[in-house]
C-alpha cells in the first residue's frame, strides 16, 4: 500500500468537514462559486474575447474596463426576463430539465482534486463516479427536448442523447488507460502518482512533466487524444455541437428556453467543459503537479509544488483546455450526425481498445513488471 | 362507411419485421416539419415544408412569397428611372448588377450608345459588387456548415468594397448608381488607385479564405457528393450562374451572350474539374463561387488598365432628359452573382412609364430545384443544399 501522506493530505477539505453542517455546506459552495465566476469570466467573456481575436474583431469593450462588466450585464438581463413556459410544454419536464442538466455536470465536481489539500469527496472510486454521474445530464437533456414539445428541440435532444451515450465508450476506454497506469480510481492518488515523489521515501525525482502519464507509455497520447475528442462530443462542443447546431436546429434542445433556465443550461455546458478539462489533466497531465523540472540547484519542481501552487496548476491546465475547446470551436465546421457516429464507433473505439490492450501489456511487462 | 376486410393473421416470418411493426401499430409515421420562415438556415423568410422520416427528408416543398413586394406592378406605375432603386432591392447583395441589367434594357429600347468610359465604370462596380456578394454567399455557406470564423473574415474584406462604393455614390448596399445612359457620379480622384490597392490587399485574402474552407476535411465531408444536380436537370429547371456551372455546364452570359465590354476582357468561366468534388454537388457550386472571386479580380484589374482617362468627363452626357422609348419590347439578361438576371420590358410608346416589366430572378429558378435535390438526405444536408443554392429571398420573391 502506498503512503501518500507526504504528497497530499486533503487538510483544507478535512478541516471544512470537521466544522459540521456549515462546513459541509461550504464544501460544495466553493466549486459552485468557482463555476459561476469561471463561467462568467473564462467562459462567456473569455469565449467572446477569444472568438473576437480569431475573427479579427475587438469583442466586448464598452461595458466596464475592457468590457469586463458585459457578462454581468447579460446575467442581469437574463434575471429580468419573464420566465416563459410554452403552453404546449410538459411543465414538469420543462422545469426540471435544466436543473438536472446542471446537477449532472456539477455533481462531478465532488471528486475533482482542486489542490493536494482540497477535494470535495475523497472517493476511492472517484473517476468512476465522475464518469457515471455525468450521464445524468443525458436524462436532463432528453427532458428539456421532450418537455419543450417542439420538433426541433426533440431532434436536438435525440441527437444529443445518441451522441453523449456513444461517446462515453471511447471516453471510458481512454480513461481506462489512465486508470490502469495509476492502478487506482482515486483522483488524488492518480495525481499524486504523477508528482515524481516516491510515496514511500518522500523523495522527489524532479523530472517535472516527464512524470505525467502522457509521457509514461507509448500509447498514452492516443488515449489522451481520444479522450479529448470524446470530451468535446460529451460537452456538445464544436465540431460536435450537432445537438444545438444553430444553423440546423435553431438552438437544439434548449430552443424554447429563456431567462434563467437558459442561463442554467449555459452554465451546465461551461461546468462540464471545465470538468472534462480537469479530468483529462488529472489523468494524463498530472493534475495539480507542477510541470517544471528541477534543474540542478534551481529546484523549480519543489518550489512550485504544494497546496497553493496545486490550485494554480489545476486551474491553469483546466483553463488551457477550455481555451483549446474554444480554439477548435471557432476554427472547425460541424460534422453531420452519421459522420459523428462513424468517428465514434469506427475510429475512436477501435483505437481506444488497442490503446487499452497496449497499455495493459506495457504496464504488466515494462513499466511495473510483475515480480 | 366502406366495409373493411379483417386482415388475415400471418406469422412473423411470413410478414417480415416491417409488416409486423405496421400490423401492431408500431410503425413510425412521417413527420411534417416546418423549416422557416424564421429559421437561421433559410437565409431570410423562406418556409420549407419538410416531410421527414426520422432525420431523413422525404419531401421538401419551398413556400415563398413572404418577401413579395410587387416589383412588377410598381414598375408599371413608375417612370423608368424611378424603377432603378426598386431593382436594387431585388437581389440586395448585388444591387449594381440588377440596376445595370435594367438600364441596359431601357437603353436598348431607347437605342442609346453609352460612353466607353461608362461601360468600364459599370464593369468595375458590378464586379466589385460580385466579389462582395460572393463573399457573403461563400461564408454564409460556411456558417450553415458551422464554420463561423470565415464569415467574419469575409465581412472584414467586404467592408473595404462597401467603403469604396460608398465613397463612389454615397450608399453602401442599394446604390442607384447606374442610370439610364450613364452613371450617377464619375469616379472620384484617386478612386482607381484605391481599387487597385484593394485588389492587391484582397488577392492573398481570397486565397486564405479558399484554404480555410476548401481544404478543411470536415467541410469537404459535409458538402462532397451531397445534393448532386445533373446538368440536364439543371438546364431543365432553368438554373443559371454558379448553380449551373457547378453542374459542369460552361455557361456564363458574360461570355456566351456578351454585353458591354466583356468581349474585350480576358477571364475564365469557372467550372468544377471534378478532382476534389463530384460534379454537380454542393462542393462544386461552392468551388465555382470561390474561383469566381479571383476571376472578378482579374476583370477589374484589366478594366483599370483599359479604362479611358477623360479629364472633365461628364457621366451624364448620354443620360436622356426624358425617357420615352418608342413602342416595342425587349428582353435583356445579365450575369448576376446568382445567375441570369433578366428583364422583359414592354414600352407602349405613349408615356414615360413602361407598359409591363417582368423580372426574372436567378434565385427563384435555382431554388425550384430544391424538391429535386432534397429527398433522401438528412436535415443537415438539406441545410447544406439550401446554402449551396445561395438564394437571396429578395430575388426569389421580388
Amino acid at each position: 500500500m502506498n503512503n501518500f501522506a507526504a504528497i497530499f493530505d486533503n487538510s483544507w477539505s478535512n478541516w471544512l468537514s470537521d466544522l459540521g453542517i456549515a462546513g459541509l455546506l461550504l464544501l460544495p459552495a466553493i466549486p459552485l462559486v468557482f463555476i459561476a465566476v469561471y463561467a462568467l469570466y473564462a467562459g462567456v467573456y473569455g469565449e467572446r474575447k477569444v472568438s473576437a481575436f480569431m475573427q479579427d474583431r475587438i469583442g466586448p469593450n464598452e461595458t466596464g474596463k475592457w468590457g469586463l462588466l458585459q457578462t454581468i450585464a447579460d446575467i442581469l438581463k437574463l434575471i429580468q426576463k419573464e420566465d416563459v413556459i410554452p403552453s404546449a410544454a410538459d411543465k414538469l419536464l420543462f422545469v426540471m430539465g435544466p436543473a438536472i442538466v446542471f446537477v449532472g455536470a456539477f455533481a462531478a465536481y465532488a471528486v475533482l482534486p482542486f489542490s493536494p489539500s482540497f477535494i470535495g469527496a475523497h472517493l476511492n472510486v472517484g473517476v468512476y463516479y465522475a464518469v457515471s454521474i455525468v450521464s445524468i445530464e443525458v436524462v436532463g437533456i432528453l427532458m428539456c427536448g421532450w418537455g419543450s414539445n417542439n420538433k426541433w428541440s426533440l431532434f436536438g435532444a435525440v441527437r444529443s442523447v445518441a451522441q453523449v451515450v456513444s461517446y462515453e465508450i471511447p471516453a471510458g476506454l481512454a480513461i481506462l488507460c489512465g486508470v490502469m497506469m495509476a492502478g487506482t480510481l482515486n483522483m488524488q492518488e492518480i495525481a499524486a502518482l504523477q508528482s515524481g515523489i516516491n510515496p514511500n521515501t518522500g523523495e522527489n525525482n524532479g523530472l517535472g512533466l516527464l512524470n505525467f502519464f502522457i509521457f509514461q507509455s507509448p500509447v498514452a497520447w492516443i488515449a489522451f487524444i481520444i479522450y479529448f475528442i470524446s470530451s468535446l462530443a460529451e460537452c456538445n462542443r464544436a465540431p460536435f455541437d450537432i445537438p444545438e447546431a444553430e444553423s440546423e436546429l435553431v438552438a437544439g434542445y434548449f430552443t424554447e428556453y429563456g431567462g434563467m433556465k437558459f442561463a442554467m443550461i449555459f452554465l451546465a455546458e461551461y461546468a462540464s467543459m471545465f470538468m472534462v478539462s480537469v479530468i483529462i489533466s488529472v489523468l494524463f497531465l498530472g493534475g495539480w503537479c507542477s510541470p517544471l523540472p528541477n534543474i540542478g540547484p534551481a529546484m523549480l519542481n519543489t518550489w512550485t509544488n504544494g497546496p497553493i501552487w496545486g490550485v494554480f496548476w489545476i486551474l491553469f491546465k483546466g483553463l488551457f483546455f477550455i481555451f483549446v475547446h474554444m480554439w477548435v470551436r471557432w476554427t472547425l465546421p460541424r460534422l453531420r450526425v452519421d459522420q459523428l457516429m462513424y468517428l465514434c464507433w469506427k475510429v475512436l473505439t477501435p483505437f481506444g481498445m488497442a490503446a487499452v490492450l497496449i497499455t495493459a501489456v506495457w504496464e504488466m511487462y515494462v513499466r511495473n513488471p510483475i515480480k | 362507411m366502406a366495409e373493411v376486410a379483417e386482415p388475415q393473421r400471418m406469422s412473423v416470418a411470413q410478414l417480415g419485421m416491417t409488416n409486423v411493426l405496421i400490423e401492431q401499430g408500431l410503425d413510425t409515421d412521417h413527420m411534417v416539419l416546418s423549416m422557416g420562415p424564421q429559421h437561421p438556415a433559410t437565409h431570410g423568410v423562406l418556409r420549407v415544408e419538410l416531410v421527414t422520416d426520422g432525420e431523413i427528408v422525404v419531401k421538401a416543398t419551398p413556400y415563398m412569397g413572404y418577401l413579395h413586394r410587387c416589383f412588377e406592378k410598381h414598375a408599371e406605375a413608375l417612370e423608368y428611372q424611378m424603377t432603378i432603386p426598386y431593382t436594387d432591392r431585388m437581389d440586395y447583395l448585388s444591387a449594381m448588377n440588377n440596376e445595370w441589367a435594367f438600364c441596359m434594357g431601357v437603353e436598348k429600347l431607347l437605342k442609346i450608345e453609352v460612353p466607353r468610359r461608362v461601360e468600364f465604370m459599370r464593369v468595375i462596380v458590378s464586379e466589385l459588387n460580385r466579389i462582395s456578394s460572393h463573399l457573403i454567399a461563400i461564408t454564409t455557406y460556411g456558417l450553415d456548415i458551422g464554420a463561423f470564423t470565415p464569415f467574419l473574415h469575409a465581412m472584414r474584406d467586404r467592408e473595404h468594397i462597401l467603403n469604396l462604393l460608398e465613397w463612389l455614390c454615397g450608399a453602401r448596399m442599394l446604390y442607384n448608381y447606374i442610370w439610364v445612359g450613364g452613371v450617377s457620379h464619375d469616379f472620384p480622384p484617386k478612386f482607381k488607385e484605391r481599387v487597385a490597392e484593394f485588389l492587391k490587399y484582397y488577392k492573398p485574402q481570397a486565397i486564405e479564405l479558399h484554404n480555410l474552407l476548401n481544404e478543411n476535411e470536415i467541410f469537404i465531408q459535409r458538402t462532397r457528393n451531397i445534393g448532386v444536380l445533373p446538368p440536364e436537370v439543371a438546364i431543365n429547371y432553368g438554373c443559371s450562374g454558379p448553380m449551373l456551372r457547378g453542374s459542369g455546364v460552361k455557361w456564363d452570359l458574360r461570355r456566351d451572350d456578351p454585353y458591354s465590354v466583356y468581349p474585350e476582357l480576358e477571364f475564365d468561366v469557372v467550372v468544377p474539374d471534378g478532382r476534389t468534388s463530384v460534379i454537380g454537388d454542393c462542393l462544386s457550386r461552392h468551388l465555382v463561387r470561390s474561383g469566381e472571386l479571383l476571376e472578378s479580380v482579374k476583370i477589374i484589374e484589366q478594366c483599370l488598365d483599359m479604362m479611358p482617362e477623360e479629364p472633365g468627363f461628364d457621366p451624364h452626357a448620354a443620360v436622356p432628359k426624358r425617357v420615352k422609348p418608342p413602342a416595342g419590347e425587349t428582353y435583356v439578361r445579365a450575369e448576376n452573382p446568382r445567375g441570369e438576371m433578366g428583364y422583359y420590358i414592354i414600352a407602349d410608346g405613349k408615356g414615360t412609364k413602361p407598359y409591363r416589366v417582368k423580372a426574372r430572378g436567378a434565385s427563384f429558378c435555382n431554388l425550384s430545384t430544391l424538391p429535386e435535390l432534397a429527398p433522401g438526405n438528412l436535415i443537415s444536408d438539406l441545410v447544406a443544399i439550401l446554402g449551396s443554392i445561395d438564394i437571396v429571398l429578395g430575388d426569389v420573391d421580388r
